[in-house]
């Protein structure tokens, strides 16, 4: 029997049929009514009802809180994510992760159904700490909750504690744990609640002597590049670090034949001893706001947030790094700044004034915004479903600073389809946005680079930084070269389908 | 700061205990915040003198998330400065009032309501520790002090004897433990020693006794406390009272609740049979 691919089975005789009798079946209305109605999705009329739309959401860049705790637990050495909470969520965490990553992805859930929705989720708890402690052998037991766990007011310290004295798990193990509902905020809350969680318990009563390393916090950034590139940068500079929460060796582990559970993380004697480290630097501003306010009032140490995207970010994210550290910017950093400021300017003549649209999470928007106003690019829709009124207040503040800023607006809370009704209205050169911004590519025709998270359909995008000088170099590789290419399929049958461009 | 949570069966009059309480603590020049947990919201319409209408789910209904709150919009002012909020809830009859619980004090928290200042947080919670959103306030780092509202009537005392049961829960594991018992009377036979011997037996206390005077209807009529509304009034020194024993009450212990059974004989003991004989 031949198998047929998938692009072709629904194009056979019987599919296209089938599809036909279901028309009929359903009633469906005219081709030449729906194709009116789908016309009029596209006008201002159409647009000023779907902004005024309430009740639904359809495509919100978003995902619940519990997604981003566990991938925040991932990236300590020997650490399972332990979540509270029903099976169907977490298998929808994993899958989510392992699509985005193409790694599997190991997490533990307890499993909760009807009777512990009624009983209370102690036993579930107690009997999974004890599985995934026999069975796993981890280091450490990052506990998070889902839904189900926060309606029913689960105590998880409480239970914590009665599993310990039961003795199903060592008393020395640690098990720290953060309050995860879903139906509050996003992934973005989720990482940061994880990882106050985390901090707060395996450095409480670890205060020593102050040392000369810097602890850097990524947020909740799925670009496992970033993480070598810090590093590497970090390395060239001479600055001692710990990056906490550090998930390039769980999302990119070497293949080796061999499956390891636990591939890497950040060592927990180094996150022990985070506490003493003479600075902590946070890489995202709206994803560690909790940590970072925690970290300011009782590490007594100095903190930092800059998101180096962009020539100018990364500057100031090397001014403030070098100003901390004591250390003077070396030439072959000064060289790779040189080499991203070059790509720019062979770039720009294509990338200036094109109209864009974003969508995304808050810190990634801000650095896209910075960067692309750096070349002279005019965002005009900026849609961040996750973003707060902070979030649409520093944005406007950016589009403030720069001429090329003046189109731009921000939309908090909307969804893909609002954007969809702007992208029609005010048509825009290209657009910005995670793999389900495909749709919209598909319904406007405009070209997509996909920067983000998640991206389902393209391999690989992740292994490259975006962050620091090189992630400028990146940047422009993609958002000029999906120009060129729609330039290609533009002209290819004109005479201005050229070899150079 | 120390916080208090007042549990106690349905109707037996914590949300007016508490609020005559705090007015009594307030006088004496503790800075007190109370904090309603009961989707009706009444816990602290005796210290504004209204109804709150701006709570804190109320007004999270109204703009559409609890993000969207500030925290002026629902901690309120009340008589000698005491801190009002309520929690607030659904409907009856729909959605989950516990929850409703845990965003409240959740929102509370991270928006600074519970400042360095305050001397006395008291959590008035509705009827029953039904669910775990009712347990919020006795969760890790918040109220680590209950007392248990109860009468001479057996279902009161049934309640309390459960709310024990809840706090022996998180006794073990947190550091929960039960202040005493106040008896507001409903002059039942027997009531004083009846409550002394349920507290003993619960290794607690009677805390006080409050007898029962219709000085509170009065002035619950007008949205006021005892206190407020007839300071000279003997009424009023009760609440004075309690007020500064719970003020000074180191008496804090794990309960130890009764089985049924043990129950029904205590009561059969101290009041019902042997009056009933009498009657006989």
């Amino acid at each position: 029997m031949k198998i047929k691919d998938h692009n072709e089975l629904f194009q056979q005789k019987e599919y296209i049929e089938q599809f036909e009798r279901k028309k009929e079946f359903e009633n469906c209305p005219s081709d030449e009514e729906v194709n009116k109605i789908a016309e009029w999705t596209k006008t201002e009329e159409y647009k000023e009802l779907n902004f005024k739309r309430q009740h639904i959401k359809i495509n919100p860049a978003k995902a619940c809180q519990p997604l981003g705790a566990i991938f925040c637990a991932s990236g300590f050495e020997g650490t399972m994510p332990f979540i509270q909470g029903a099976q169907g969520c977490v298998a929808y965490f994993r899958s989510h992760l392992s699509r985005h990553f193409k790694e599997p992805f190991a997490a533990i859930s307890t499993s909760m159904t009807e009777d512990a929705a009624v009983f209370g989720g102690l036993h579930n708890m107690i009997e999974g700490l004890e599985n995934a402690y026999t069975l796993y052998k981890p280091k450490m037991l990052a506990v998070s909750t889902t839904c189900m766990t926060e309606v029913i007011g689960d105590d998880l310290n409480a239970f914590i504690k009665q599993a310990r004295e039961k003795g199903v798990i060592p008393e020395d193990l640690l098990v720290p744990f953060a309050h995860t509902p879903s139906f509050v905020g996003s992934y973005i809350t989720g990482y940061d609640n994880m990882l106050k969680g985390i901090l707060s318990k395996i450095t409480s009563g670890k205060k020593a002597e102050q040392n000369d390393k810097i602890n850097f916090i990524m947020g909740f950034n799925t670009y496992t590049g970033d993480y070598f590139e810090l590093k590497r940068l970090m390395n060239m500079l001479g600055v001692k670090y710990t990056i906490l929460a550090d998930v390039s060796n769980i999302f990119d582990s070497p293949n080796t034949g061999e499956y390891k559970l636990y591939p890497g993380g950040t060592p927990l004697d180094d996150t022990i001893d985070s506490i003493n480290s003479m600075a902590t630097f946070a890489l995202q501003k709206y994803s560690t706001q909790k940590t970072m306010e925690y970290i300011a009032k009782q590490w007594n140490h100095k903190t930092a947030v800059a998101t180096p995207i962009g020539i100018k970010n990364t500057d100031s994210f090397f001014d403030d790094i070098c100003s901390i550290a004591g250390r003077q910017i070396p030439k072959e950093i000064e060289d790779e700044r040189g080499r991203a400021v070059d790509a720019m300017i062979d770039s720009h003549p294509y990338v200036h004034g094109k109209r864009f649209a974003l969508v995304g999470d808050p810190d990634i928007l801000i650095g896209l915004v910075s960067f692309l106003m750096e070349m002279g690019g005019i965002p005009v829709h900026i849609v961040c479903t996750i973003g707060d009124k902070k979030f649409e207040e520093d944005m406007n503040n950016l589009l403030n600073s720069s001429p090329f800023g003046v189109e731009g607006k921000v939309y908090i809370g909307k969804d893909m389809w609002h954007l969809r009704s702007l992208m029609f209205t005010e048509p825009v050169d290209l657009l910005i946005g995670n793999s389900y911004a495909k749709f919209l590519w598909g319904d406007t025709g405009t070209p997509l680079v996909r920067i983000g998270f998640p991206l389902f359909d393209r391999h690989h995008l992740h292994r490259y930084p975006i962050i620091g000088y090189q992630g400028v170099i990146n940047l422009v590789n993609w958002i000029v070269n999906t120009i060129l290419d729609e330039m290609d399929r533009k002209t290819m049958n004109t005479t201005s389908f050229d070899v150079i461009r | 700061m120390r916080q208090i949570a007042i549990y106690g069966k349905g109707g037996i009059g914590k949300s007016t205990t508490t609020q005559n309480t705090v007015a009594g603590l307030s006088e004496a020049g503790y800075r007190c915040m109370i904090v309603g947990c009961d989707p009706k919201a009444d816990a602290t319409r005796l210290i504004l003198h209204k109804k709150a209408q701006a709570t804190v789910m109320d007004m999270a209904r109204e703009r559409g998330a609890v993000e969207e709150l500030e925290i002026e919009d629902v901690l309120l002012t009340g008589f000698k400065d005491i801190k009002c909020a309520e929690s607030g809830g659904p409907e009856p009859g729909v959605g989950c009032a516990g929850r409703g619980v845990i965003t409240a004090i959740n929102f509370l928290e991270e928006n600074g309501a519970y400042s360095d200042d305050l001397d006395f947080v008291f959590y008035d919670v509705l009827g029953d520790v039904v669910c775990g959103g009712f347990a919020m306030p006795i969760r890790e780092g918040k109220a680590k002090e209950i007392y248990i509202v109860t009468s001479g009537e057996m279902m009161a005392m049934y309640a309390a004897n459960n709310i024990s049961r809840g706090i022996l829960k998180y006794a073990q594991s947190g550091g929960v433990r039960l202040g005493g018992l106040i008896c507001n009377s409903r002059k039942t036979d027997k009531e004083y020693e009846l409550i002394s011997e349920l507290a003993k037996r619960l290794n607690t206390q009677m805390i006080h006794f409050i007898p029962r005077d219709n000085q509170v209807q009065r002035a619950e009529l007008r949205r006021m406390t005892v206190i407020e509304y007839s300071p000279e009034h003997p009424q009023a020194d009760e609440y004075r009272a309690l007020a500064k024993k719970i003020a000074e009450n180191r008496n804090l212990v794990i309960p130890t609740p009764l089985n049924m059974d043990e129950l029904e004989q205590l009561l059969m003991d101290f009041g019902i049979m042997d009056n009933e004989e009498a009657a006989a």
